[in-house]
């Protein structure tokens, strides 16, 4: 072909090409910068949530594994809270650690971790999932935290439990790590409020004395040094307001996937 | 389809591909270039791929690319490891130059990455929104290739295209083009190709994929373990990744090779032009 039209629809198609070429590489650049469009891209893990919540049985369990499986756990994220009043109860044992349970509770209390190890527990050796991509696998011993939750008796609006950390994220120490999870995951018999890993004492740098196991979502769920449980109905009012640290930080809150 | 070529004067041309085929090829075009990009800025927040369910047992990483620094502590170059072999790959691998021009540690650089800084966050929210533009796109495909019987007519090889098996390798390897009654339906390389990549490589994909997903673990615990682990599972999501690249390099080679303004305009107005069996361009 050589005539004029064929030779003006080639250079068409030509400029077509370049043009998307050039779009992909510095239109997604651009894209990303703005606010409204990731929220767009959002919708995919509201889809990835909302599928996995309905063909997710309530009750369905990560898999565990044998003893032979148990690894050293890594630490990763804060491994010593810069956080004055949490090094000076760390020196002393946790001896006058409380755990502060309150929010839209009918009975908010305060619980020692010797009260804390004396609940049901559970023991579980299951598989870390980070968000970077990386796995670890540990033994877990903890409280079930659906049986404290039990205690303190829920108020009818009750739809979260946020955790709140001693590790503050910000040199200056101010922001404290936090996160949450709803009902489903609170009451699952595998989500537990951890004070022992591979068989020791949960160390400082593992998120001693408390941290949260909720095994079916990533590990930013997980939270470290946790100071306080506290029951709310959504998360307004609370630092980001997204329900997490990372969450404030354009991270998703369901973290199935 | 082949039945409804008509016969222009002197050029045959052929109507190829229905308009929802070429629809859901271009759909595949972007989201398959955006789940690359943003799967490597997903890969640089820790680049290393291992065997098994752990990052952290017994066994070294399979690969490994990361920063070289010196003494003091300067990142000075970015190297790569696969099994026991390693190589510096500084400027591309390891480390190369941010946005801003300074050079980094990271795994894969930033003209390949979406963003095109380190930011997983983001990175995420771009793959899953893409990976699921995909499934829908393969599932829409899958159900009008059976339902329009594109997958039995056009794309399931014959028994004569199994048997000259042999000799569309050597026209490949030859470049051999062809022409007339030959050159109006796939050749059966073409077929098993793209019947490969449909039901094989690209369902591999989603389902490795969805088996780093420690929500869907509870649901299928069998399925990660029959690959080995979740790591293992993320190191063929890896490669698998980079097989489709190379279909894909393969296919726009064959594209170019046979004609490429015809190609593409077939994929895009549905027309392509049968070479006839005395053309010698």
């Amino acid at each position: 072909m050589s005539n004029a039209t064929g030779i003006d629809r080639r250079g068409l198609l030509a400029r077509m090409i370049a043009g998307i070429g050039a779009m992909t590489l510095g239109g997604c650049q651009k894209l990303s910068d703005t606010t409204w469009f990731p929220k767009i891209l959002g919708f995919g893990e509201k889809a990835t949530q909302g599928v996995q919540r309905l063909i997710l049985p309530r009750k369905a369990m990560v898999r565990e594994f044998s003893e032979t499986d148990p690894r050293p756990f890594r630490s990763n994220g804060t491994s010593l809270p810069n956080n004055p009043a949490f090094l000076a109860m760390a020196k002393n044992g946790f001896a006058d650690y409380r755990l502060i349970v309150d929010g839209l509770v009918e009975k908010p209390g305060m619980f020692s971790l010797a009260e804390i190890r004396a609940l049901p527990s559970r023991t579980q050796i299951t598989r870390h999932d980070c968000v970077e991509g990386w796995s670890a696998i540990g033994k877990w011993k903890g409280a079930r935290l659906g049986f404290l939750l039990e205690q303190v008796q829920l108020k009818p609006n009750a739809r979260y439990v946020v955790f709140h950390c001693a590790d503050p994220m910000n040199e200056d120490g101010s922001s404290p790590y936090y996160e949450s999870i709803d009902m489903e995951d609170a009451f699952h018999p595998q989500t537990i409020l951890a004070y022992e890993v591979n068989g020791t004492v949960l160390p400082i740098s593992n998120g001693a004395p408390i941290r949260l196991r909720v095994e079916r979502q990533l590990g930013y769920k997980h939270a470290k040094y946790v100071i306080r449980l506290e029951i709310v109905e959504n998360f307004s009012g609370i630092a980001g307001g997204k329900g997490g640290y990372w969450e404030d930080q354009g991270y998703e809150w369901y973290a199935g996937i | 389809m082949a039945d409804l070529t008509c016969a222009l004067p002197e050029k045959k041309m052929q109507y190829r591909h229905h308009l929802p085929v070429r629809l859901m090829h271009w759909i595949n075009v972007i989201a398959l270039v955006l789940l690359l990009m943003s799967g490597l800025n997903i890969f640089n927040a820790h680049s290393a791929l291992y065997w098994g369910e752990s990052s952290y047992g017994k066994k070294p990483s399979l690969l490994e690319i990361r920063g070289v620094e010196d003494n003091e502590g300067n990142l000075i170059g970015g190297t790569t490891r696969l099994f026991r072999y390693e190589i510096n790959t500084t400027g591309f691998l390891g480390a190369s130059k941010n946005m801003d021009g300074d050079l980094t540690e990271r795994g894969f650089p930033t003209w390949i990455t979406i963003p095109g800084n380190q930011w997983l966050a983001l990175a995420r929210r771009w793959h899953f929104f893409f990976a699921w533009l995909l499934v829908a796109n393969g599932l829409s495909f899958v159900t009008y290739s059976l339902l329009s019987r594109h997958v039995f007519r056009e794309l399931l090889p014959t028994r004569q295209d199994l048997d000259s098996i042999g000799r569309s390798v050597v026209d490949h390897l030859l470049l051999r083009r062809p022409k007339g009654e030959e050159a109006a339906r796939y050749n059966v390389l073409q077929k098993m190709a793209y019947l490969s990549v449909i039901f094989m490589i690209a369902p591999a994909m989603i389902l490795m994929g969805l088996g780093m997903s420690p929500a869907l673990d509870a649901v299928f615990p069998k399925l990660v373990s029959l690959f080995g682990g979740r790591q293992s599972m993320r190191t063929l999501h890896f490669f698998i990744a980079w097989a489709l690249v190379a279909f894909v390099f393969v296919h726009v080679f064959e594209v170019i090779v046979n004609g490429f303004w015809n190609n593409v305009r077939s994929m895009i107005t549905g027309y392509f032009k049968i070479p006839s069996e005395l053309d010698n361009e």
